[in-house]
Order: C-alpha cells, then sequence, then structure tokens
C-alpha cells in the first residue's frame, strides 16, 4: 500500500467515525421526535368529546316536580323517564331492540345531563330544549375516526342497525364535536367517554405541595450545614456518603420503604397524597441537596470572608450573604427535584394509589390518584377510549414538566451571578 | 386540635419575640448596662425555646398516639371477649370500633363494640388531655429557664446561632434516618421471609412462582405447605430476567450513548451542542411510565407485527420491545457522563498525539478514550444500575411469567416486575409471598448499591488522576 493509499484510508475511517457520532446524536433526537409526535396524536383528538344534538322535551306526566322547583327537590327527583322518552325519539326506531340500541348511543350520564339542563332552568316544564348529550364512547371513536367500520360486525363494538343511525345523525347534522369538559373536572370512571384527570390532578397536586414543603426546607438547611459548618470527621463523610447513595437508590425502593414505615407501622391512610407527598420527599431530598451544595459551593470564598472581616459571625456571612447568592440555584435545583418527583410512579403504585378512585379528594387524606399512576391505570384497559385519554394524560403531564423544567432554566439565566 | 395547638405555639412565640426585644431594650437603658447582643437575639432566643421543645414533642406524640391507642383498645376489646384470630381481623374491629366512635358506623353494635367505643372514647379523651397539659407544661417551663438566662444578660447572638446549628445538623441528619429507615423496613420482612424459606433455596431455586405460596396462616405452616413453598421463590429467573433485559438496554445506549458523548466532546461546535445537548437530556426527563406506555402500546405491537409477517413468534410483551425503550431511556446518562469524563482528558494528551501526525479519529480511538476508560466504565456501570432498578417500563412492557430463556422474542420478568405485581392491591400481611416482595427489595437495594459504589469510585480515582 503506497503512503496516498494509506492517507486515503485513515481519511475515510475518520468520516466514518464522524458519521457514527453524528448518527448517534441524529437517533437519540428523532426518537424525541417519535414518542412526542406518537403521543400527540393519540391524545389531542381526547381534548374534545363527541355530542348528539337532541331535543328534550319535559312533560308533567313524567316528572314528580314543578315548575320553581328547589335545588333540593331537582337533585332527587327522578328524569329517567324523561330520559328515555326523549332519547328514544331522536331516529324513528321500530320496535324495542331498535331502541335499546338507540340508548347505548348515548353516555351513561345522559340523565345527570338532563337533570343539569333543568337545575340551571327550573321553568322548563312543558317546553322542549336543545341539549347536547354526550355520546358514548364507541360512537365518539368512531366520529373521531378512530374506529374502523369496515370489520365485520361479529368484531365490532357497534352493531350495523348502530351504524345507520349513526350515519342518520351525520347526515342531519345531529352530532358534533364539543370542547371535553368531563376530561378536566371528573374523576375516574370505568366508561372511558366520563373518565377525567380531575381527581388525578388535584392528588398530584397535594402530593407534590407536601413534598414541597418537606423537602425544600430540610433540604437547603442539609445542605447549608455539609457545605459551611460540617466539620471534616467522620460522621459528616457518613452522611455525604449516604446522599450520594440515596440519589441512586431505585425508586421503588422508597415505596417498600413507605409501605413498611408509614403504612403498616405508623399507620398512616392508604392511597392518600399524604403518604405519597412524604415518600416522594424522602426520595427527592438527596436530589435536591446535591444541586443545592454545588451552588453554595460556586459563591466565591471572598464573600464569606469580606462579611467575616466587617465583625459579622458566621452564620449572619452565610444566612445573610452566601445564601441569598446561591437562592437562584438552590430553587432551580428543587424545581427540577420535583419535576422528577411528579413523574414518578413505582412507588405511589406500592403504597395503593392504584386504588380506582371516583371522587376528587378534597384534602391530602382522601384517597386519590395522581397523574403518572393515572396513565398507568389507563394503560392497562382495554377500551380504545382509554388509548385516547391516557395519551393525553400524557400530554397534559408532559407539559407541566415543560413548564417546571423551562421556570428552572429561567431562575438560574437571569438572577445566578456568574462570578470569575 | 394539632392544628390548633400549633397555632397557640406561633402566637405565644410571636408575643415572646417582641416582649424579649423590647424588655432587654428597657433593661439596657434602665440599669444603662451594655447588652452582650442586639436585642432582636434576646427575641430570637425566647422563639426557639418556647416553639422547638413543644413541636418536638407534639410531633412524636401525633407518630405514636394512634399506634399506642390501638394497641391499648384491641386488648381492652379482647378482654371484653372479643375474638379474632389474626392481625386483620383485629384490626377490622378496631376501625369498627373507631366508626361507631365517630358515629359513621351503621351496622349491629353488640355489647362489646359498645364497651370498647366507650373505652375508645375514654382513652382519645384522656391523652388528648393529657397532650394540651404536657405541651403547656413544657412551654412554660422551657419560657421561664430562657427568661432567666436572659435576665443574665446572656450572649444571646452565639447561643442562637448554637441552637441553629444544631437543627442544621439534624436536617443533615435526615439522610441517615433514610438509610436506616430502608435497611430496617427490608431487613425486618426478608428475616422473616428467610425464617421460613431457606436462602439457598431463594439464591439458587430456578422457579419463581409466589402465586402458588398461599399459605392461610403463617404462623403454622403444614408440611405440605412447606413443600409447596419451598420451591416457590427462586431467584434464578429474575435475576436471568433482569440482567436479559438491562444487557438489550446497554446495547442500546452504550454505543449511541457513547458515541454522541464522543462527538459532543470533541466535534460538534458550541452551537450544535447547546441545542443538542438539552435535547437528548430531554430523555432522561420524561416519566418513566410514559416510556412504558410507548412501549407496551406501539413499540410491542409494532415488533409483534414484523415478526408475523417475517413468520416468527413474537410475543407482544418481549424482552426485546421493554429492553429497547429502557435503553432509548438510558442513552442521556451514559451520553452527559461520557461526554463530561472525556472533557476533562487534558488537552495535553491530544496535542501530543496530533504532534506525531494522528488524525482526530485516532486521537480519540487510541488516546483520548483509553485515558477515559475508568470514567466511561463508572458512567456505563451507573447506568447499569438505573436499567435493573428500572420499573414502570418493564412492568408495562415486560411480561410477568418468569421464563428463564435467552430468546429477546419471548417474554421474560424482572425482579421489579414482581415487586409490583405481589404488592399491587390487597396484600395478606405475614404471607410469605408479601414478605418475598421485601426480600427482592433487599436484593435489588443491595446490587444497586455495589454497582454505584464501583461506579463512584472508578470515577472519583479517574478525576484524581487529572486534577
Amino acid at each position: 500500500m503506497t503512503k496516498e493509499e494509506r492517507l486515503k484510508k485513515r481519511h475515510r475511517a475518520e468520516k466514518r467515525f464522524r458519521f457514527y457520532g453524528l448518527t448517534s446524536i441524529f437517533v437519540a433526537l428523532l426518537f424525541v421526535v417519535i414518542l412526542v409526535q406518537n403521543i400527540f396524536s393519540k391524545g389531542s383528538s381526547a381534548f374534545k368529546k363527541t355530542v348528539i344534538t337532541t331535543e328534550v322535551f319535559f312533560d308533567q306526566e313524567l316528572l314528580e316536580i314543578q315548575n320553581g322547583a328547589s335545588q333540593e327537590e331537582i337533585m332527587e327527583a327522578d328524569f329517567y323517564d324523561i330520559m328515555i322518552e326523549n332519547l328514544i325519539k331522536a331516529y324513528p326506531a321500530k320496535d324495542r331492540d331498535e331502541e335499546d340500541e338507540l340508548l347505548k348511543l348515548f353516555s351513561g350520564d345522559a340523565e345527570i345531563e338532563i337533570k343539569k339542563a333543568f337545575l340551571n332552568d327550573n321553568n322548563l316544564i312543558g317546553k322542549t330544549i336543545t341539549l347536547d348529550l354526550t355520546a358514548s364512547d364507541d360512537i365518539d371513536q368512531l366520529h373521531k375516526g378512530n374506529y374502523p367500520r369496515d370489520l365485520p360486525e361479529e368484531r365490532r363494538r357497534i352493531s350495523d342497525f348502530q351504524l345507520v343511525i349513526y350515519d342518520y345523525f351525520v347526515e342531519n347534522k345531529k352530532i358534533s364535536k364539543n370542547f371535553n369538559n368531563y376530561f378536566f373536572n371528573n374523576g375516574d370512571s370505568r366508561d372511558p367517554e366520563l373518565a377525567g384527570i380531575g381527581g388525578a390532578l388535584v392528588g398530584s397536586f397535594y402530593s407534590i405541595l407536601i413534598c414541597l414543603l418537606l423537602a425544600f426546607p430540610v433540604a437547603v438547611l442539609a445542605s447549608i450545614y455539609l457545605e459551611e459548618f460540617a466539620p471534616k470527621n467522620k460522621i459528616t463523610d457518613f452522611i455525604e456518603i449516604n446522599i450520594n447513595n440515596l440519589a441512586a437508590v431505585p425508586s421503588i425502593v422508597y415505596g417498600l420503604l413507605a409501605l413498611q414505615i408509614l403504612l403498616a407501622t405508623i399507620q398512616l391512610p392508604r392511597s392518600t397524597p399524604l403518604v405519597a407527598g412524604i415518600t416522594l420527599a424522602l426520595m427527592t431530598l438527596p436530589r435536591i441537596i446535591i444541586p443545592c451544595r454545588a451552588s453554595l459551593k460556586a459563591v466565591p470564598p471572598s464573600i464569606r470572608e469580606g462579611a467575616l472581616a466587617v465583625g459579622a459571625s458566621k452564620f449572619q456571612s452565610v444566612f445573610h450573604h452566601v445564601v441569598p447568592l446561591a437562592l437562584p440555584g438552590t430553587l432551580s435545583g428543587t424545581i427540577i427535584g420535583l419535576a422528577q418527583a411528579l413523574g414518578e410512579t413505582a412507588p405511589l403504585i406500592l403504597i395503593g394509589m392504584v386504588a380506582f378512585v371516583v371522587d376528587i379528594p378534597s384534602s391530602p387524606v382522601d384517597p386519590s390518584s395522581s397523574l403518572p399512576v393515572q396513565v398507568y391505570l389507563w394503560s392497562e384497559s382495554a377500551e380504545r377510549g382509554f388509548v385516547e385519554k391516557t395519551s393525553a394524560t400524557i400530554m397534559m403531564l408532559l407539559s407541566f414538566l415543560i413548564v417546571m423544567n423551562f421556570i428552572a432554566v429561567y431562575l438560574r439565566q437571569k438572577f445566578e451571578k456568574r462570578w470569575n | 386540635m394539632n392544628i390548633v395547638l400549633i397555632f397557640l405555639i406561633t402566637i405565644f412565640s410571636v408575643s415572646l419575640f417582641f416582649y424579649g426585644k423590647s424588655k432587654t431594650k428597657t433593661i439596657s437603658i434602665k440599669d444603662n448596662i451594655k447588652l452582650n447582643a442586639l436585642p432582636k437575639f434576646y427575641g430570637y432566643y425566647l422563639v426557639l425555646w418556647c416553639s422547638i421543645p413543644a413541636l418536638v414533642f407534639l410531633l412524636v406524640w401525633s407518630l405514636f398516639e394512634p399506634v399506642i391507642i390501638k394497641s391499648i383498645i384491641i386488648e381492652t376489646a379482647a378482654n371484653q371477649g372479643a375474638i379474632f384470630s389474626d392481625k386483620n381481623e383485629a384490626n377490622l374491629i378496631y376501625e369498627k370500633i373507631k366508626a361507631i366512635h365517630l358515629g359513621t358506623y351503621f351496622g349491629d353494635i353488640d355489647s362489646i363494640l359498645r364497651e370498647s367505643a366507650l373505652a375508645y372514647a375514654k382513652f382519645i379523651n384522656l391523652f388528648t388531655n393529657s397532650k394540651v397539659v404536657l405541651i403547656f407544661g413544657i412551654i412554660i417551663a422551657s419560657v421561664i429557664y430562657s427568661l432567666k438566662k436572659i435576665k443574665n444578660n446572656n450572649k444571646a447572638r452565639d447561643d442562637v446561632e448554637v441552637i441553629l446549628k444544631g437543627l442544621l445538623f439534624v436536617s443533615s441528619l435526615i439522610a441517615i434516618l433514610t438509610t436506616l429507615g430502608i435497611i430496617f423496613s427490608l431487613l425486618f420482612e426478608s428475616i422473616k421471609f428467610f425464617s421460613v424459606i431457606n436462602i439457598f433455596d431463594y439464591l439458587f431455586g430456578t422457579n419463581w412462582s409466589p402465586q402458588r405460596a398461599f399459605v392461610r396462616d403463617a404462623s403454622s405452616i403444614t408440611a405440605a405447605e412447606f413443600e409447596e413453598l419451598k420451591d416457590a421463590f427462586g431467584f434464578i429467573p429474575l435475576i436471568a430476567g433482569t440482567s436479559f433485559i438491562a444487557f438489550i438496554a446497554m446495547l442500546v445506549a452504550v454505543p449511541i450513548g457513547l458515541f454522541s458523548g464522543i462527538y459532543m466532546a470533541e466535534y460538534a461546535s458550541i452551537k450544535v451542542r447547546r441545542i443538542s445537548k438539552p435535547i437528548i437530556e430531554i430523555l432522561a426527563g420524561i416519566p418513566t411510565v410514559v416510556y412504558g406506555f410507548f412501549a407496551a402500546l406501539t413499540v410491542g405491537p409494532f415488533f409483534r407485527q414484523i415478526g408475523e409477517n417475517l413468520g416468527l413468534t413474537v410475543s407482544s410483551e418481549s424482552a426485546l420491545a421493554a429492553g429497547l425503550i429502557m435503553g432509548i431511556m438510558i442513552i442521556p446518562y451514559v451520553s452527559s457522563l461520557s461526554d463530561d469524563v472525556i472533557n476533562s482528558v487534558p488537552q495535553s494528551l491530544r496535542d501530543g498525539s496530533y504532534a506525531v501526525g494522528a488524525t482526530k479519529s485516532e486521537t480519540i480511538k487510541q488516546v483520548v478514550i483509553p485515558a477515559a476508560l475508568p470514567g466511561i466504565i463508572g458512567s456505563v456501570l451507573l447506568a447499569v444500575s438505573r436499567a435493573i432498578g428500572e420499573t414502570m417500563i418493564v412492568v408495562m412492557a415486560a411480561g410477568l411469567a418468569a421464563n428463564l430463556t435467552i430468546n429477546p422474542l419471548e417474554s421474560t420478568t424482572t425482579i421489579t416486575t414482581q415487586i409490583v405485581m405481589i404488592l399491587v392491591g390487597d396484600q395478606e400481611f405475614d404471607s410469605p409471598k408479601t414478605q418475598s416482595a421485601f426480600a427482592l427489595g433487599l436484593t435489588l437495594f443491595i446490587a444497586t448499591l455495589i454497582l454505584n459504589y464501583i461506579a463512584q469510585r472508578a470515577v472519583k480515582k479517574y478525576r484524581e488522576k487529572y486534577d
């Protein structure tokens, strides 16, 4: 091989090596795009729900209440007959079987929706109004185009006759898509069209709030101690080793810790944001201490020495000068730690947050779910409608994380002093 | 009640602050003496003495009160003649008694329950009263003590700082307490588990089927039950499955992560680096449950479809899908750590290599990487420990049955999956099945601890070499 050939070969190897590097970065970036695109394409339709425009006539004979009834009377009254009478008029059905199939096109909450309309205006008896009633999950998915209608009938959840009704609705413009208020306001439900993340949102909020209240002060105090006051001795070394190890312990181990200590020994209530918050705080603590210490360490010694030189005590130099300067880094480290805690699932599953909770929790000691656990729960469900809801929940979760990370970056760039 | 107490303590503290501040001021003016600290420090001194002992007492009391009351009540119920054979039934009776006391119980109330509920009300009253009395006693004692100190014109600033320093020290001790808590809670149940199951049967058994191990009464296991139990908890299939999925993950993460780390450290312009590094790190910020969802709903079925087209049987919960997605999650851990490590290789080594005519890639391959190797190995080990402790991806995308297999298209299970599966839903406490989850947790904890220790040592040694 001549000199020139060898040089060419070496240069080709150089190019190939660069190409490998560039490809790896490209593959990683491509995956981010695929993942986000996949979630968004599946989830964005969940923010709208399919409604069927129906005329509702409030027949005095089918109701036991009068015009001007009080709120309690309406809440207790039975609207089932009114619902049936009006819904079967939506399509000219021939017999009972056809009427049953027609009724299945509406959600399980049709009666409540009619009742709510009456609650808003209690003078409706004898009058007819048009209402947008939520459609059942199957019709919802069909209308959104997520459900193939060219399958043979026995493999479909929608019968041929229901398809005929659906086409009739489409032709008469009785079916449309509205903003999905249920998705944000409702708790969990077995029916995809009624299920929402309201409960999970509140549960996550309480958990993260408790986590913040516990982890932030302790982490800041601990890092101040370790960085500024701790003498160099065995105890300090031991604490440092512990913190570094705890930051790398798998999160599921914290779930076992919570199960044994918080639930079995102290007997705090199961499935509650309180327990979740404490567990997440224990888990996030070392992850906050590490950036806090880094930002304290970044404050140059001249600041401390300047304070000491004019007669401040060690405490005053730390709390009046070092800590305020380190605060932006401390806060952004805390926010990133909380963002990790917000997405954490495994320990919450172990403390029983997988329970099926319909009610929206009103305090941190009520059983509840949380956003990531809701994702896990719904992804286990078979209904097509839950795939869309799961993806939409992930979209909400990711947008919270993005906002938190942006705040962290902003705090650091805007307020952190650079020392050169 | 606790909220009222905390509120009262706060009010006392705030008023004591102003009292201490003005009192010392007037003393110094009236008696014309020089104070040893600014007046506000005397205020702080009083606040700390008034609040900390009382709050610590309140916290400890609230932690232990329910447990103590419960054991007392269960005992009184037993004395009344209530019959319960195990802990669960005792708990149920206790819950009933509590519900009767709160007026939310609508079942039949017999004389035993009624008597116990009365006893419960009595004890709750007693405990609450003694709590209030004790807290006020503590506050009065500590306030008298601190007022006396102030009268003697103590060095309040120094004293306040000593107390605060103690507070800082206690906060940093929480890390040790957490570790102790983890070790205690894992060991406690594991020891019970290993008293039933031989540790060698666990470590070297090749069959994992805890669902078979149903025991009615853990305290008296019959010989037949024991035979069933003995070989239901073999750890080998789990560690095999865990390592296998982690191995697939590393096959994805190490090349991609390492090459992107090298490219970003050695080739990329500042502009490319500034954009691509945060985007790759997004991968580490996405919650693992999202990856799990993606693996289970998109990647798994996709592989099965490909397999069908090629005439292969691919399980929809294949180890391949879980491992691949886990690998992608781990890419940023490998890439940013190796980026850091490569950046800290001294420039002089590279310059030496260029000086003898090596190309850039030759320099990287023959000089930079060998120099950075301990650090790179350390970062790979950290990534491995992430992979074996990862839970949600495998729970959602890997299988449940413990198969001993090295076919990536079949489903396998992992340690973390089994922990979740055993502990989700209603657990029968004190059964070997529940305890086995803690034994698995202990094994996982020890394994990750060893990996992290080695990794951190490697990285630290490497750093010291070039500092």
